[in-house]
């Protein structure tokens, strides 16, 4: 039992510095941190990674990973939230990408895994089914054969980003009897297809990140399935652990801790900075405690994985436990900022000239927030999960 | 990064694990714990021949040489099964402290007969007014020209109505809430002028409450540096919160498994009560717990190497906070859910439940920790 690092850790974590010192990502930050150049940003980030050899890291070498071990992935998360680096959109990097090289043919990983990789292609996911939440089986978006194509029809919905996206990838039904789960089978999608449209939905914090995306008759290649038809609810399985615990954000969530405390020594009450106040300092040491458990209960998944055991229920607990943390982080950042945690700030009114720099963030953070218990597999449905598959219930 | 243990260490799991599993049901525990001494002494002799007693001390001094982890296996084992023995009393804190703080053939001489099981010892480091400032100290230990004259009063002393030896914490410089002035004398229970009143906690371990009145003692009964006790009684402690907490997760462990088996078992309206999704989601509560625990535990053991640093004393903070928390929440839910079953004295739940509560109380609760830790996270 150790967790001490290796010398050629140590020297990793000094490549890994050295690249966000130069790379500046703080530039491509700034560009994220506007709705009107996310996409922009989110791209020239990408780009200077993959220049770097580490876009896709804990992607097999043979298709462009890195080989960097379950440490060397932790040291690059633990600097990169230090060096305040983007992550990078998990859409195309951690979730289809994986499916296509696992289960995709030839053909496939040659022609979609470079533009996953350089940046080229933007992704969606269309899983969600406005009748079909937290019982995705229950999708009813239908495939039909037709020659070589399908012909698909019906809506996803919760669809993050999809205004921005080249390629969908989605879960549709090519059979109709039988349970649920089989006849479900795995599709990528030409965004440009006649048929598909997209409409925003705009969410609780007022910003458009999310859609639903119709498709009425659109036509998709039969060579645009992935592996074998029926089997598309397997392929999907397979990636929901990895999802899960990419969800945890145990470094992020440090990093606003760290945040938090800052904003505690200068926010004033009574000539007293908040972070002397006995209620402050409670909630926020019991946050830091739940943060240290959480971050040590990655770590064990992650030394697993790197066991070549794979991420099963525990990736569960990671998603519950790391969603309600960020989510009590959001709630103790909003309430630090009392009344001002209410204001909106614009073009016109900025948060500096309202003389409040972190209120308007905070609203918004809280109120985006809210949906990181919900996305991935309700909290709700983890627990089911557990009971059922680690307690036998 | 690595989470696993060594051979040696497997092997001291699987025998501790294979003792809990096999031959000590619980029956046997509440038996065991309704003696006078609150242990069965020949179940002692018994962890001395399977070289138990001899875990923590260094190779030199007769010792197995074990580390924070093998502690962790071991006492993770004795909390599943709610094993009554005086471990934490006569090896973690008595026998460590006389392990750091006696030298030569007294040393030698206490080391051998803890590691053989032949004696008990027992540390007085509470007083009633203290609460948890282990500082607040006003036992005094004035200068004589034989050694030192020890006058005060110590309270709950674990171990303290069975100990043949005793290390009392007393003042001899400074005022009462300083951490200089502390030094630690070992006494005989046998001294003349100390005076034991012996009770029990709630779990039904033996406790004793000291008097000390003109107790003579020569210099060489000093245990470590004179007025520089605190230290060395922080470092033993420090030393023990791991096991303690891995004790507990053991606990919390068996609460959690034992209430999933039982609404399995149990049915109401027709069906076994675990088919509830009301229930099934408290009990993975109760799961989730248990690998936060455990997760804090790794934290701990994992910077074990580096006692007294910011970093060690933070993962320790931690731990004990969070076993507070969710050891009392595991403990409330285990009674909940086996219904009326769960506050009867036949089960064992209450028993386990009642353990837990004192482990916790013990060295600071959670809150006391929390805003230790809150000093360090938090300057002002």
């Amino acid at each position: 039992m150790d967790t001490t690092l290796s010398t050629t850790d140590l020297e990793f974590r000094d490549d890994v510095r050295a690249f966000f010192a130069k790379a500046a990502p703080e530039k491509s930050q700034q560009l994220i941190n506007n709705p009107d150049t996310y996409k922009q940003g989110v791209i020239q980030w990408q780009k200077q990674l993959f220049e770097q050899g580490w876009v896709a890291p804990f992607w097999p070498r043979e298709y462009g990973g890195a080989g960097w071990t379950v440490t060397q992935s932790y040291i690059y998360e633990c600097e990169r939230v230090t060096a305040n680096a983007p992550d990078v959109v998990p859409f195309g990097l951690k979730m289809v990408g994986p499916v296509i090289y696992t289960y995709g043919n030839d053909e496939q990983k040659a022609r979609f895994l470079p533009g996953i990789l350089n940046g080229n292609d933007w992704w969606c996911q269309g899983y969600s089914e406005p009748g079909a939440g937290s019982d995705l089986a229950a999708l009813k978006t239908r495939a039909d054969r037709d020659g070589d194509d399908y012909i698909v029809n019906g809506s996803k919905i919760w669809t993050t980003y999809a205004q921005y996206a080249d390629w969908i990838f989605c879960l549709v039904r090519t059979d109709h009897s039988g349970r649920p789960q089989q006849g479900i089978s795995f599709l990528l999608i030409d965004m440009k297809t006649p048929g598909i449209t997209v409409s925003p939905i705009r969410s609780i914090n007022g910003v458009h990140s999310l859609n639903e995306v119709h498709f009425d008759n659109v036509r998709v290649p039969l060579a645009n399935r992935i592996g074998e038809e029926g089997q598309g609810w397997t392929y999907a399985k397979s990636l929901l652990a990895h999802e899960r615990t990419v969800i945890a954000r145990v470094a992020d969530s440090k990093s606003r801790l760290d945040r938090l405390r800052e904003l505690a020594t200068r926010e004033l009450q009574g000539g007293r900075p908040m972070i002397e106040d006995e209620a402050f300092r409670a909630r926020f040491t019991a946050i830091e405690v739940d943060l240290m458990a959480l971050e040590y209960m990655e770590l064990r998944v992650l030394a697993a994985m790197a066991n070549n055991q794979s991420p099963g229920a525990e990736s569960s607990l990671l998603k519950i436990r790391g969603t309600e943390i960020q989510q009590a982080l959001h709630e103790l950042t909003i309430e630090l900022a009392g009344v001002y945690g209410g204001m909106i700030a614009g073009d016109s009114a900025t948060a500096a000239d309202l003389g409040h720099d972190f209120g308007d963030q905070a609203r918004k953070d809280f109120m985006y927030g809210r949906a990181s218990t919900i996305f991935g597999g309700s909290n709700e449905i983890q627990k089911n999960i557990i009971a059922k598959r680690v307690l036998g219930l | 990064m690595n989470f696993s243990f060594t051979e040696e260490q497997q092997m001291l799991q699987d025998s501790a694990a294979r003792f809990v599993g096999q031959d000590y049901s619980f029956d046997r525990r509440q038996q065991d714990v309704g003696r006078t001494t609150g242990f069965d002494p020949e179940l002692w002799q018994q962890f001395a021949d399977l070289g138990w007693l001899a875990v923590p001390f260094e190779e030199e001094h007769g010792g197995f040489g074990g580390n924070a982890t093998d502690l962790m296996l071991l006492m993770e084992q004795m909390g599943k099964g709610l094993v009554a023995a005086p471990y934490l009393a006569t090896v973690l804190l008595f026998g460590k402290l006389v392990e750091a703080g006696t030298v030569g053939d007294l040393r030698d001489d206490l080391l051998t007969r803890v590691i053989a099981g032949q004696l008990q010892g027992g540390v007085a480091f509470m007083e009633r007014q203290a609460r948890y400032a282990l500082a607040d100290t006003s036992t005094r230990a004035s200068r004589t020209a034989a050694g030192f004259e020890l006058s005060g009063e110590k309270t709950l002393v674990l171990n303290g109505p069975v100990a043949d030896k005793l290390i009392v914490s007393a003042r001899t410089g400074g005022a009462q809430q300083d951490e200089a002035g502390i030094s630690l004398f070992l006494l005989d229970r046998t001294t003349p002028g100390l005076e034991l009143t012996d009770f029990r906690l709630m779990d039904g371990q033996p406790v004793a409450n000291l008097r000390l009145t003109r107790v003579q003692v020569t210099a060489d009964q000093l245990v470590g540096p004179e007025n520089d006790g605190l230290a060395l009684l922080q470092r033993v402690i420090d030393e023990a919160l791991p096991g303690v907490c891995a004790e507990a997760l053991g606990l919390m462990t068996h609460l959690t498994n034992t209430t999933i088996e039982y609404t399995r078992a149990r049915k109401q309206f027709g069906v076994a009560i675990g088919s509830f999704q009301v229930l099934q989601h408290r009990m993975v509560d109760m799961f989730t717990a248990c690998e936060e625990i455990r997760s804090l535990l790794y934290r701990a053991v994992c910077s074990a190497d580096k006692p007294g640093t910011a970093e060690h004393r933070r993962n320790l903070h931690a731990l004990k906070v969070l076993t507070g928390r969710r050891g009392k929440r595991v403990g409330n839910e285990a009674i909940q859910l086996h219904g009326g079953m769960g506050i009867t004295d036949e089960l064992d739940v209450g028993h386990y439940v009642k353990h837990l509560m004192v482990l916790n109380s013990l060295f600071g609760d959670a809150d006391y920790h929390q805003q230790q830790l809150a000093t360090l996270s938090l300057p002002m």
